[in-house]
């Protein structure tokens, strides 16, 4: 098939067939991902508006971009930009689109990329938009669970904070297109919206929901942590209660499935032990580098660029 | 020969009748026209009048006026069962049901505070709708309306 997407807003916006061709693509390029550098968009420049810290979106991006030989610019901290006299995001993006081939934005308002997006020249990556949409690391974590697992029918348990994760909303989206088998783990105060369960019903997904993390982890192809957020909680104790409720340790790995793989969107704060890093069932190192081929995949894909 | 019902809505010589408003929103429809205690409009309301098909309707008449289609569009929102009738020299010249747009653009404000057209970004704000029952869901952040829409009219 031939992909026409020019830009990457929502995962909604893709089909199974699109998706598919976006992984088979990153598949094409991991080796080059790893190391070494091509001409592939030589002489392009993309540039990375980051209005929100980031650490790994924003250096895989980086990272891509370079390996494909291309250039990069850097709207830098905000405070050194037009940002802080008041600009408008819209005025920014119509500048920016003119001096670069493509946009990776972040931004701290839902919506800020599809906004973006109606005033760019240039192909808009959503690189986050507040709690909205993260659709490249959703296709990093479809990337490595069809890598380092099974894409298909996968029996999967997301845990912990599935109220304000920005990344499971598009996850499971994206994961009842692969008939996947998913529990929600969380604390009540934390648990899917209705809203998102009732519409995973209607595309036939397979959804169920605990708040027992013990009762699932046998069971289960890929297990996805997510971290817990302290400020969500008024209650210092509680939070306490509940993060110690979601961690787990080596030793709770004794009767999982032998091939069975953690993933983690990183950062962790203590949701993973580290005794974990060293098992077998830990990839959540390895996920954060699939964030690079995959990049590179949309990257070229939005540039136009053949491989 | 008058009944207490027409007693109730005198006929009007030109102007406009919205009819079969779902009950209780006969106030939200006079916001929507901007129609307030300060204007020189002449408008008469009915509240609670029973329906054959509603059960209880609300009916507004407001003389000498008639309907921008971004107005009747709002209407639409807050009661999908609500009828226009145009009146010129007591006739009725045009009578239409409303129609609820499939996209409201600058009509109604995003719930979420959070999200792009709630700032001082140049955009119009953007809901698609889907009906039955009515939703509106912003084009930006996503955020669904299902209640209360009268509130967040624009």
């Amino acid at each position: 098939m031939k992909f026409h997407r020019h830009h990457i807003i929502s995962m909604k916006d893709f089909t199974r067939d699109e998706i598919d061709y976006i992984l088979d693509r990153a598949g094409k390029l991991e080796s080059l991902a790893k190391s070494g550098r091509s001409d592939i968009l030589s002489g392009k420049i993309l540039a990375l508006l980051f209005y929100e810290p980031s650490t790994r979106t924003r250096m895989s991006f980086e990272t891509a971009m370079l390996r494909l030989g291309g250039n990069v610019l850097n709207l830098g901290s905000k405070d050194t930009s037009s940002v802080i006299k008041g600009e408008t995001l819209a005025d920014t993006i119509r500048v920016i689109s003119t001096y670069s081939d493509a946009i990776v934005l972040r931004h701290t308002s839902e919506g800020a990329a599809q906004m973006a997006m109606e005033f760019s020249s240039v192909p808009v990556i959503n690189g986050g938009d507040g709690a909205g949409h993260h659709p490249t690391q959703t296709l990093l974590d479809l990337y490595t669970i069809k890598r380092e697992s099974r894409l298909e029918h996968p029996d999967i348990a997301i845990v912990g904070d599935l109220k304000y994760g920005r990344t499971v909303h598009s996850l499971t989206y994206a994961l009842s297109l692969y008939g996947a088998n998913i529990t929600f783990v969380s604390p009540q105060q934390l648990k899917m919206p209705d809203q998102i369960i009732d519409d995973l019903k209607t595309r036939g997904a397979h959804v169920n929901e605990t708040e027992n993390f013990d009762k699932v982890l046998n069971n289960i192809d890929v297990l996805y942590m997510t971290r817990i957020q302290k400020e969500r909680f008024p209650d210092p104790t509680e939070y306490k209660k509940v993060a110690n409720a979601y961690k787990i340790t080596n030793k709770q790995l004794v009767n999982v499935r032998p091939n069975m793989i953690i993933m983690h969107p990183l950062p962790r704060i203590n949701e993973i032990d580290s005794s974990v890093d060293n098992t077998d069932h830990a990839r959540y190192f390895q996920q954060s580098f699939y964030g690079v081929p995959i990049r590179m995949a949309l990257l070229t894909i939005v540039m136009g660029a053949d491989i | 020969m008058n009944n207490h019902h027409e007693l109730r809505v005198r006929p009007i010589v030109n102007g406009t009748v919205i009819d079969h408003i779902l009950a209780g929103q006969a106030i939200n429809v006079l916001r929507i026209l901007g129609i307030t205690g300060v204007s020189d409009a002449v408008v008469s309301m009915v509240m609670n009048v029973p329906s054959i098909t509603l059960g209880h309707k609300d009916i507004v008449k407001i003389e000498n006026r008639e309907l921008e289609e971004k107005e009747v569009d709002k209407i639409s929102l807050i009661s999908p069962s609500a009828s226009i009738n145009i009146i010129r020299d007591f006739d009725v010249v045009d009578k239409y049901h409303v129609e609820m747009p499939s996209i409201v653009e600058g009509m109604v404000k995003c719930t979420n505070p959070n999200c792009i057209s709630n700032t001082n970004e140049p955009v119009t704000s953007k809901f698609v709708v889907r009906t039955d029952p009515i939703r509106l869901r912003c084009l930006y952040c996503e955020h669904v309306i299902s209640e209360k829409i009268a509130e967040y009219l624009l």
